[in-house]
């Protein structure tokens, strides 16, 4: 499995490079940039350093005891990526691609944001490096997301608010690529998730596999025994395949990747791309995406701004048609019953993205036997949504 | 010969230099598209070329991206617009080419696609998004069906990189003025010049260049460089600002009549 993506960025028919000529050099000098950086010590070493010391890490493999007598079945391990530095695991590939920058030279970072998280870790290491920082976001998602916005503007970045189509993720990369465009020579994209032209699904899945080898270590150590199953949600599917990918040729560990189904699929208002979608190309990449029949790509919906993205990472698409993962979908009104049953029970406050794993912890955990384990990914802390979520429950704060 | 071939040969006859006009389809109406075909080739553009609209145009700035969204709110299809195309056939055979994002490709179906778009009378297809790497097959299909696929190139792109998208790309060489999106301002005209003579040593195709070209003096100096000019936001602009007026097609034909007005008094100025 180590072979996939293949030389050209392909994991089977998906991913690939589907960009305009004016980025295809700098892709390919990205490759070139990561494939040196990943086989130099002393960059892993650099890497290594930064998430010890600045991100916390290693994070911990937390047992959820209230929550697993109260599901009655499996035992549920959390692995707590909301206890990393600015509260989500979207740091760790942050921290990688910015030393990436550094070493091409590149004085300017630019990133594209739903939740903020990615945008807020991004702000982050552009001040501790020193790099200047335009972080791109859907008016929709500022709106839903300030708190977000404030602390990026805090940090330092430029936050540019992006008007045009859904006013949510997809908009924000499409603006983000276009400054990339514009900006090439001078500045990086550090995109956030497993998303867009190769090497980017490729590094980012790498810089979040830290995750996985950590669980799988700490497991082994708690438990004596591989994990039965895994559980982690997907919007464009960092923190999943960041979690997965240590056990991928565990072949009895089972994974199942959560998507949001919005206001449920048969609305059509969800962001199910396993469920809605066909195999087409945006930003860059072949996967799965939700498009009409025209090819015009769909307007998605969820009440978890990091997971409303019409397409997910071209890897997750290749484990789908392979079924090793097996993905499904909660929806906006199960993710905000697990949000509150997470803070209830264990006195953790999920971020909404990582509630719909939670939320499909809740379906499974009880059919499973007492014996057996989950590991679900807490990808982030829901601080970010508590002004939402207050919003949706009718409080005024 | 083909279409594109044949203009190209006929204006480099005549030392003329090709005025190639880009339109949204569909904006603000198909019906207004066939319209604007008809009247740009009265006022002297010599090729057209029919933007699909996409809902995610990465590489368009605001103004092309705006006519995008006016061309799927008119219900604007890919198979509409080839069905426009074919009606337009019974009426001008000016060369016209199509400039796709890959998905509204990928979801017509590949070979379909290349099999339709020929049938109607399509010379060329330019996917902005498509670089030659990813597009083995349509460009089997398309050799087949004799549909000219016409890569881009940029001021960022690598000696090797030059070589082989020059190589591979039939009809013409589309040459990116700038590094960024359509509707930037061209401001090195040197260094347009430079690379032109670049690519030039790489093929024997024509040589267009475009983004950033949005007046008759940008055109002149572009045509004395190139073998064709391409306008686009400077023209999409202006079926904008004029869609609720019905001298529309009138006053867009004007400013294309400028720009070729631009070109043939180089043309006059220089002959080659």
């Amino acid at each position: 499995m180590t072979a996939i993506p293949d030389k050209r960025g392909r994991f089977g028919e998906y991913g690939g490079r589907y960009v305009p000529e004016t980025l295809m050099p700098a892709l390919l000098e990205l490759e070139q940039a990561y494939l040196k950086a990943k086989q130099d010590r002393r960059f892993q070493a650099e890497f290594e350093y930064y998430l010890k010391h600045y991100v916390g890490r290693s994070t911990p493999l937390y047992l959820a005891g209230r929550l697993t007598k109260k599901l009655g079945g499996a035992k549920i391990y959390l692995k707590r990526e909301d206890l990393c530095h600015t509260g989500a695991h979207k740091i760790n590939n942050a921290i990688g691609q910015a030393l990436l920058a550094k070493r091409m030279g590149k004085p300017r970072v630019i990133a594209e944001t739903g939740a903020g998280q990615h945008g807020v870790a991004v702000a982050t290491v552009a001040a501790m490096f020193g790099l200047q920082c335009e972080i791109y976001m859907g008016t929709e998602d500022m709106q839903r997301q300030s708190l977000n916005v404030f602390r990026m503007r805090l940090l330092g970045a430029t936050v540019t608010g992006v008007d045009a189509g859904s006013r949510t993720l997809k908009d924000a990369i499409s603006q983000a690529m276009r400054d990339w465009t514009t900006n090439v020579g001078t500045t990086h994209y550090i995109l956030g998730s497993v998303l867009g032209a190769h090497p980017y699904p490729m590094l980012i899945r790498d810089f979040q596999s830290v995750i996985g080898r950590e669980a799988r270590k700490q497991i082994m150590t708690s438990e004596k025994k591989l994990p039965d199953h895994l559980v982690a949600c997907v919007g464009g599917g960092s923190n999943s395949i960041g979690l997965f990918h240590a056990f991928i040729k565990d072949r009895k560990v089972r994974m199942t990747g959560v998507e949001a189904a919005g206001l449920g699929i048969q609305s059509g208002k969800h962001a199910a791309r396993f469920a809605g979608g066909r195999p087409g190309v945006l930003h860059g990449t072949m996967t799965y995406l939700l498009q009409d029949d025209d090819g015009q790509v769909n307007l998605t919906h969820s009440v978890s701004a990091g997971l409303d993205y019409a397409a997910v990472g071209p890897e997750h698409s290749y484990y789908h048609d392979l079924k090793r993962i097996h993905y499904t979908s909660a929806t906006d009104e199960e993710a905000l019953s697990a949000f509150d049953l997470l803070a209830r029970e264990e006195g953790i406050v999920p971020a909404l993205e990582s509630a719909h794993a939670i939320a499909e912890v809740v379906k499974l955990a009880p059919r499973m036997k007492k014996s057996q384990i989950i590991i679900v990914n807490l990808s982030g802390r829901g601080d970010k949504d508590v002004n939402q979520v207050a919003r949706i429950k009718g409080v005024t704060l | 010969m083909n279409r594109l071939d044949a203009t190209f040969a006929k204006l480099k006859a005549k030392g003329e230099k090709a005025l190639i006009a880009y339109i949204m389809a569909g904006d603000p109406s198909l019906q207004d598209s066939e319209r604007l075909v008809l009247g740009l080739e009265r006022a002297g553009a010599d090729v057209i070329e029919l933007g699909v609209p996409f809902s995610d145009p990465i590489a368009d700035g605001p103004v092309i991206q705006r006519a995008a969204e006016r061309a799927l709110r008119s219900g604007t299809s890919l198979r509409k617009i080839l069905a426009m195309v074919a009606s337009l056939r019974a009426r001008t055979q000016i060369p016209l080419v199509l400039m796709a994002y890959y998905n509204t490709i990928h979801a017509f179906g590949e070979s379909g696609f290349c099999r339709a778009a020929t049938g109607a009378g399509v010379d060329g297809l330019i996917v902005p998004d498509m670089p030659p790497e990813e597009a083995g097959e349509l460009e089997a299909q398309a050799s087949q069906t004799g549909l000219d696929i016409i890569y881009l190139l940029a001021p960022t792109s690598t000696p090797d990189r030059r070589a082989m998208v020059a190589r591979r790309s039939r009809g013409f060489v589309y040459y990116v003025s700038l590094t960024g999106i359509t509707g930037a301002k061209l401001t090195d005209m040197d260094g347009v010049r430079k690379n032109v003579e670049k690519i030039r040593k790489a093929t024997a195709v024509p040589v267009a260049v475009g983004f950033g070209v949005a007046t008759p003096s940008d055109a002149e100096q572009v045509g004395a460089i190139a073998d064709g000019v391409i306008v686009g936001t400077a023209i999409v602009r202006r079926i904008g600002d004029h869609q609720q007026d019905a001298r529309m097609i009138e006053q867009v034909g004007q400013f294309v009549h400028s720009l070729k007005a631009a070109l043939a008094q180089r043309a006059a100025a220089q002959p080659s």
